[in-house]
């Protein structure tokens, strides 16, 4: 059922094709979900950095942020809970050519794997963190997640959440990143140009990206569907580059403050255990070889 | 004459509707048809109009929907 009145050129090819692995297709996201949104974004700032794809490497964890990783076409591993970023560690230890990318959701990169997130940050690994923030547990029926925001409705609040919740890109800052940015899912191209501009970067790199949960957090809530999250999206954000990130908590229904908070230069995890092996151990230091397959 | 088209794969379409809401110059509304799934796809009423800014391909969250220019 492939109907449109205009002529489409015979080779117009879907660019996010060579990027997916389409025999999968459709995937397993709701209707009105965000998650494919910041896929596409993320396959144009592949398609704009000139990454070489094979030493390209997406780790996922658990939950439906976490289904990136089989849906990638490229070096992907989708991990236990909470262990994309140790997982990610190793790799970019064993094979520092390689740009390590990790695709999670905020459940899996925040409180099952929260630990893991701020010790990488200190070290300043060299990691692209992209983390999907739909601010619940998703995947598992709708459970208050560590950044539900206050007095939201959730399977297991039914009354509201009473707790305050994260806010990740303080936290991030605080522990270390050198890259800290915050976008919407409406906000395709800032996005795709945001993560355009923390791959070329060196050492941590964290990027939240606010997408609807239509299924789970939006109908609860009685805030309509994916299309209307994205309307409050567009409407409620106000893009402020370099802002304190302390100010810019996320809220139920308030104001969602946007745009690139950390572009800081910091010596990475590699540089300071060279350096400092080099110090120590003098000319009978070597460098590690690295023997991969390609 | 239109600068660019888009390319639709109703198949594939979950119907969510932000290639109709967010397209630039208007040129997709959701038909009332069904595709197997039982979603509206969108479908095109302003060819002529189309851009190729592939804006609806980069909104699309179920990669149905991308457009392009025409080469001149």
């Amino acid at each position: 059922m492939i109907e449109t009145t205009l002529d489409i050129p015979a080779d117009a090819r879907n660019p996010v094709e060579p990027f997916l692995r389409m025999e999968r297709m459709p995937h397993i996201w709701c209707a009105g979900c965000g998650i494919g949104t910041t896929v596409n974004c993320f396959t144009r700032a592949l398609l704009k950095s000139k990454a070489n794809l094979d030493k390209v490497a997406v780790v996922s964890g658990i939950g439906c942020t976490g289904r990136v990783a089989g849906y990638a076409r490229l070096d992907s591993f989708h991990t236990t809970h909470g262990r994309a970023i140790p997982f990610a560690t190793g790799l970019k230890l064993a094979n520092p050519e390689l740009q390590v990318v990790v695709y999670s959701g905020d459940g899996d990169l925040f409180a099952i794997g929260g630990n893991h997130f701020i010790h990488a940050a200190r070290r300043n690994m060299d990691l692209k963190v992209i983390c999907v923030n739909n601010m619940i547990y998703a995947m598992t029926g709708g459970q208050t997640a560590p950044t539900t925001p206050l007095e939201a409705l959730t399977s297991t609040a039914p009354y509201g959440v009473s707790e305050p919740a994260f806010n990740l890109v303080s936290l991030a800052e605080a522990a270390g990143a050198c890259y800290v940015a915050r976008w919407t899912t409406y906000h395709v191209m800032q996005l795709s140009r945001s993560m355009e501009e923390a791959l070329g970067k060196k050492g941590f790199c964290f990027i939240e990206v606010l997408s609807p949960c239509p299924t789970l957090y939006q109908r609860r809530n009685r805030m309509g569907d994916g299309l209307d999250a994205m309307k409050y999206y567009k409407e409620a954000s106000k893009i402020r580059h370099g802002a304190p990130t302390s100010e810019c908590s996320l809220s139920k229904s308030g104001e969602i403050v946007v745009g690139k908070f950390v572009d800081r230069e910091r010596p990475d995890y590699c540089e300071l255990l060279r350096a400092q092996m080099c110090q120590s151990l003098g000319e009978r230091y070597a460098e590690p070889e690295v023997v991969c397959s390609r | 004459m239109a600068k660019g088209f888009v390319s639709i794969a109703a198949e594939r379409c979950k119907g969510c509707g932000f290639c109709v809401e967010f397209c630039p110059t208007r040129v997709l509304v959701l038909s009332s048809a069904f595709n197997s799934t039982g979603y509206h796809p969108p479908h095109v009423v302003a060819a002529e109009k189309c851009s190729g800014c592939d804006l609806c391909g980069m909104y699309c969250p179920d990669f149905a929907i991308f457009g392009g220019r025409y080469a001149r």
